[in-house]
């Protein structure tokens, strides 16, 4: 039994992000874990704990992606595993699903594949669906909670938070799943586990290790540049007045004018 | 250029989103042809309203295993019918199942999806997209470089619908479902729907309350401007956090990405984690007790006060306004 998570190192939120000339874009240097994928991790050391199953994390991405892998080894995850190529640079979300597919078949138990729910950077959740779809399995979205799963008879049963409100779904495993943050409190590594996670192997699987080819792994999405957003007009116009009515008068009138209402 | 829709419904009513995908589709189609696939169970009406929104066709499967959306059931059936009638351009709104239907398709058939786009143009016939990352701090422009069909999922409210017209008409066609009951995995045990709320993607209006409102009670005011307003209720995730209001309110990184044309944010001091949910409203309106607060600087209206006398004074005002 057999549940993997898969993570991503992404830029700082806090980070002061700009553009050049150019079209390119940076963001310092400081990079941290995808915020949705603790949730993801947690929910896997959660399920390690109660069933006897192995906790893999797994990133797509170059070696900057590993301080993600030994954040998931610190909280207890029990091995990492590295997935890149340079045919993978600059890919696309079909090419990172391709090869995280292939990674997930060579380790060939495994029941559950753990997302968090996007990942910040590139503001997509593609990914996680069209990783499933590699590999033939259904996908669950936005789960909120695992009501039961049972790694024998091969079911599980979920709380999705969809557009419409709680969905409560039962499916059949392997599928993959992605979490948001109301399915548990995150947990965050020790001492210890930070320094066992420094010293552990984390294996690095490349195309040739996957079987998959450069054709393979073609991206057919490409960024081609950046740009700033677009300025918005003028600084921030205060309300003043005697009262918070006059104060509420104003703006009310303000908001009308400005036809969004 | 030939154009697919995904037009998304719920218990036979369409999305406003799946309108506006029609919309741009007719403008991307050219001289060709727009075909709405609406999967479904009695979405005969929905089959219609898609010509009258400016489909020049329907693909329809009316059956009882569609009648929710199912990842599995549905993305087979969008592949078979896009490998059948070999479409240029596939679109749909991206909400959460439009993101997961095309995501299926485009990877079954190793096409190209450029994903929750705010602006969408042909470049020598390549779907070219521009889209906000990194927190909405920046615009990351994306071209589908591949032969095949291009798939594209639309920004709630990022484009314009078109009006309906009752005198159009198109042929309706039905299509059977590709999967049997039994071939699919996934089973629907209950749907638990959140009722006479407006929801926070769709809605013109937001406001929303964080740390300031004080606990669960000091969302009374807040919610009762989102009302007066017709609006949705948004919260930072400082009042999520603090058990205040369910996550399903939550504006920001961990919670939901809006565009409303309103967005009033009381009590939040708009820490960057909330910028990125909500940077892209066109007016915003920052109400908070402290001057210095970080939100006043995205902000194009502020009043530095204390909620619990502005909102409801805010509430007042609108309510003699729009009873004169």
């Amino acid at each position: 039994m057999h549940v993997v998570v898969i993570t991503k190192s992404v830029p700082d939120t806090e980070a002061t992000v700009t553009v050049d000339g150019s079209g390119n874009v940076s963001w310092g240097d400081k990079l941290v874990i995808n915020p949705w994928d603790e949730y993801a991790i947690t929910e896997a050391i959660l399920l390690k704990g109660a069933h006897n199953v192995t906790a893999t994390i797994m990133t797509i991405g170059p070696d900057e992606h590993k301080e993600a892998l030994k954040h998931g080894l610190a909280i207890g995850c029990d091995q990492a595993i590295q997935v890149w190529d340079a045919a993978l640079e600059g890919h696309d979300s079909l090419a990172y699903a391709t090869a995280a597919a292939a990674a997930i078949n060579k380790l060939g138990d495994v029941d559950l594949v753990i997302f968090g729910k996007e990942l910040s950077d590139i503001a997509s959740d593609i990914h996680v669906f069209q990783t499933a779809r590699k590999l033939g399995w259904t996908a669950l979205g936005s789960v909120a909670k695992i009501d039961a799963i049972d790694f024998g008879a091969k079911t599980i049963q979920v709380q999705r938070l969809v557009e419409q409100g709680i969905q409560v779904v039962t499916s059949q495993l392997p599928a993959v799943i992605s979490v948001i943050k109301d399915i548990n409190e995150p947990k965050y590594p020790t001492f210890i586990g930070i320094r066992k996670a420094a010293k552990a192997d984390m294996p690095l699987w490349d195309s040739a290790e996957l079987g998959l080819s450069a054709d393979d792994l073609a991206a057919p999405v490409k960024v081609t540049g950046y740009r700033e957003l677009p300025k918005r007009e003028g600084a921030v116009q205060m309300i003043d007045g005697a009262s918070a009515a006059e104060q509420a008068a104003t703006l009310a009138d303000k908001l009308l004018e400005e036809k969004v209402l | 250029m030939n154009v697919f829709v995904w037009v998304e419904q719920h218990s036979g009513a369409p999305l406003s989103s799946a309108w506006e995908a029609v919309g741009l589709a007719r403008q991307l189609a050219g001289d060709g042809t727009v075909t709405a696939v609406v999967l479904g169970h009695n979405v005969n009406d929905a089959a219609q309203t898609a010509i009258h929104q400016g489909a020049d066709t329907v693909l329809k499967a009316d059956d009882t295993t569609l009648e929710h959306y199912r990842f599995e059931s549905y993305v087979a059936l969008l592949t078979q019918l896009v490998d059948e009638h070999k479409p240029d351009i596939v679109l749909a709104g991206a909400t959460a199942a439009g993101r997961e239907l095309l995501a299926g398709a485009a990877a079954d058939l190793n096409a190209g999806l450029l994903n929750d786009v705010t602006d969408l143009s042909l470049e020598g016939g390549r779907l070219q997209a521009v889209r906000p990352v990194l927190g909405g701090k920046v615009l990351s422009v994306e071209a589908v470089v591949s032969d095949g069909p291009q798939f594209a999922t639309l920004r709630n409210r990022a484009f314009p619908a078109l009006e309906s017209d009752t005198g159009r008409s198109g042929d309706i066609t039905d299509v059977a479902p590709a999967l049997a009951e039994d071939a699919i995995r996934t089973k629907i045990d209950s749907i638990a729907e959140t009722t006479g709320q407006v929801s926070l993607t769709d809605a013109n209006v937001i406001v929303a309350g964080g740390r300031g409102v004080g606990g669960p009670e000091g969302f009374a005011p807040v919610k009762e401007l989102a009302e007066v307003l017709g609006g949705a209720l948004g919260a930072s995730r400082a009042a999520v956090d603090a058990g205040w209001i369910p996550y399903e309110h939550q504006v920001g990184q961990t919670g939901k990405v809006v565009s409303p044309d309103l967005y009033i944010a009381a009590g939040i001091s708009g820490a960057i984690q909330h910028q990125a949910g909500m940077r892209t409203a066109k007016v915003i309106v920052a109400i908070n007790k402290d001057g210095e607060a970080p939100i006043f600087k995205i902000a194009q209206y502020g009043i530095v006060g204390d909620l619990f006398e502005v909102l409801p004074a805010l509430t007042e005002a609108f309510r003699q306004r729009f009873n004169s």
